[in-house]
């Protein structure tokens, strides 16, 4: 990877850093509702593992956490803003919210609030890539609280069972909600689960960029070449609660100390200046870029798109105009066809 | 024209549909090799493969999600769940995500799965193979819910589901399958909305949908022959449910039955009720009554079973009722 990849990835992460964090603050200032559940410290797995993948190409999904997946996949940060804010140039013209961020102009699937619901919508997607004979692959990202839904066990063995182009990404951050993994799991290894099914599984730090990109690369290269699914766990921190409304008592102050020193962001901008490729002030001019970009653009839009009218309540709740062939109306007498 | 079984039409509109569109598929427990617990997709499986009729494992919930899946990126999955009690497995996907992904999307996403199951009573089957749930589905907003009655509808039915791009119920009977019924020989799509007036009539409406229909015709008959003449009404869709149609039958008899075989309780008679207050409560001469289920789990033993669904004579009582001879 060159050097000039590198500084964007870099900017990429402060960028969702940065965008996150004014997010937090909009939520503060009452601008944003609902439920928000920020990606703060875990920039490195989404980033990295889509940097690998060919993205608006092959098919993303994911939970709840998902405003940086989505942009990492090319949805534009302002309407992933716009639809925090609840506008309808928002991504999903204000109906889904935080949680429900949709583009499947870039192929990301969506958000999904049901713990583990994404595993089998993945599966399908997978399916349809290799129905159709393409090279594309779906990747589902989830937490390591999912794995203990049905949908993980159901959903892995028919991926394996019918060799289905699907990445498994399991963002292990310690926590389902506020309760620890070995609370939870009885494995506490996640990637282990998954021998269960036949599937090839492995664990990496998913602090450190590189580390990310070297395992996706690999991960990604066998899904792609129709050897069947791959389950990669990437073992990460959350450094905000589950959402908006959780005060993080259920962690250590050590635990979150110990974290925060392996903060992606950190430990890529060190390393960057120790191989000569950025300095201090190189940082500190792209960080003042990315703020400004983010009030100028990305909030600014947010904040004078329009709301969704009242009166198209009901739009988008079925296909719109009913297609006559199959809808109906049923004329008396009359045999359709 | 051929007359042929109802599970007949479903297989040929299978045939047709899977012929017409390579995106189009099949998934379900035993639809493949097997050929299907009502033989609904036999001899598919020779035809098509196992690539397009799907054997899955008994996991509802996630082989419907996968057929969802599957639909957002341009399939046409055709899933069938061998009993609506099984649906229960899969209501996470179906009602959280397929009925919800185009409304939460902006409608940028959506997920036309067809998603076929029997609901009925059926014979002896006990408590956890006899449930209708019909009346669950038809109030969740983002599906289309339809009940064929005959091989006709089943078969165009069917067909317009897989066309249709949104998600599709398909509540069939298992004391329906052998049923037998004329479908033209040529290509017939039938609407997934509007109900049919069935047997026109004057003195009483009676409502049916699914296989209560039939309990109403022949309901009908025997009214006949005591000198009431009832009109038969056939829901066929349970969501959206066609208002106008049951006004103008209701306006014209001014008295109503409604036959479910589901229990009564926040059920498609009670919504039907709701909806002929709302549209011609002044046309009503009597009060309507609803002929349906006991409320109870489905029992096991012959006579107790019998007794815990409405049977032709409940909806002939009812007809008596509501016009004043009983």
């Amino acid at each position: 990877m060159n050097s000039s990849d590198r500084k964007r990835l870099l900017r990429e992460m402060i960028f969702f850093r940065r965008f996150e964090e004014r997010s937090f603050e909009a939520y503060m200032e009452r601008k944003i509702g609902g439920f928000l559940h920020l990606y703060s410290g875990q920039e490195a797995v989404a980033t990295g593992v889509l940097e690998m993948a060919r993205r608006g190409h092959d098919y993303v999904i994911t939970g709840y956490r998902d405003h940086v997946h989505a942009m990492k996949c090319g949805a534009p940060a302002r309407e992933v803003m716009a639809e925090l804010y609840g506008k309808v140039t928002g991504s999903s013209r204000g109906r889904g919210g935080s949680m429900h961020i949709f583009d499947p102009s870039v192929h990301f699937m969506g958000g999904y609030a049901l713990v583990g619901q994404p595993f089998p919508l993945a599966a399908g997607l997978a399916l349809a890539c290799k129905h159709k004979g393409t090279d594309q692959i779906a990747i589902c990202f989830l937490g390591d609280g999912a794995n203990n839904q049905g949908t993980f066990h159901e959903t892995l063995n028919m991926a394996s069972l019918w060799k289905l182009p699907v990445l498994f990404v399991c963002e292990n951050n310690l926590y389902a909600i506020g309760t620890r993994i070995d609370r939870s799991s009885a494995v506490i290894d996640q990637y282990k689960r998954a021998t269960a099914y036949n599937i090839p599984s492995s664990q990496h730090d998913g602090q450190d960029i590189d580390v990310v990109m070297a395992a996706a690369r690999e991960a990604i290269d066998h899904v792609r070449s129709g050897a069947g699914p791959y389950f990669v766990e990437f073992m990460t921190y959350r450094q905000r609660g589950h959402s908006m409304s959780d005060s993080n008592a259920y962690r250590s102050k050590d635990e979150e100390r110990e974290w925060l020193a392996r903060d992606p962001i950190t430990i890529y901008s060190e390393r960057l200046k120790t191989e000569g490729v950025m300095s201090d002030d190189d940082i500190a001019e792209m960080e003042k870029a990315v703020l400004e970009e983010i009030e100028t653009d990305v909030v600014r839009f947010a904040e004078e798109s329009p709301e969704p009218r009242v009166e198209d309540l009901n739009q988008y709740c079925l296909e719109e105009p009913p297609d006559p062939r199959w809808i109906g109306p049923l004329v008396p007498g009359e045999r359709h066809g | 024209m051929a007359e042929m079984a109802y599970w007949e039409a479903i297989r040929r509109a299978h045939d047709e549909e899977l012929a017409n569109d390579p995106m189009v598929i099949a998934m379900g427990e035993d639809i493949g090799v097997a050929g299907g617990t009502y033989k609904a997709t036999s001899g598919l499986y020779q035809k098509y493969g196992a690539a397009r009729i799907i054997d899955t494992p008994i996991s509802e919930n996630s082989y419907t999600g996968i057929g969802i899946g599957a639909s957002m990126a341009g399939m046409r999955p055709i899933i069938e769940i061998m009993s609506i009690n099984f649906a229960l497995l899969a209501l996470d996907t179906l009602i959280n995500a397929a009925a919800k992904i185009r409304y939460m999307s902006g409608g940028r996403a959506s997920c036309p799965i067809v998603m076929r199951t029997p609901g009925g009573t059926a014979h002896q089957l006990a408590a956890q193979h006899s449930a209708r749930l019909a009346r669950m589905f038809m109030s969740t907003p983002g599906l289309r819910v339809v009940t064929p009655r005959n091989p006709l509808d089943a078969y165009g039915m069917l067909k317009s589901a897989v066309r249709c791009n949104d998600p599709v119920i398909i509540i069939e009977h298992e004391s329906m399958y052998n049923m037998r019924g004329e479908v033209p020989d040529n290509e017939v799509f039938r609407p997934l909305e509007g109900a049919e007036i069935v047997r026109a009539g004057s003195d009483v409406t009676l409502i049916g949908y699914n296989y209560s229909v039939h309990l109403c015709l022949s309901a009908a008959d025997k009214l006949s022959a005591m000198g009431v003449s009832a009109e038969v009404l056939d829901l066929r869709a349970l969501r959206p449910i066609d208002r106008d149609t049951i006004r103008r039958s209701v306006e014209k008899t001014h008295n109503v039955v409604i036959a479910e075989e589901d229990e009564a309780t926040v059920g498609v008679g009670a919504e039907i009720i709701s909806v002929i207050v709302e549209e011609c409560f002044f046309a009503l001469d009597s009060q309507p009554v609803r002929v349906h289920a006991a409320d109870v789990p489905v029992p096991y033993n012959r006579s107790l079973e019998k007794a815990a669904i409405p049977d032709v004579d409940d909806v002939v009582a009812a007809a008596l009722k509501v016009v004043g001879r009983a």
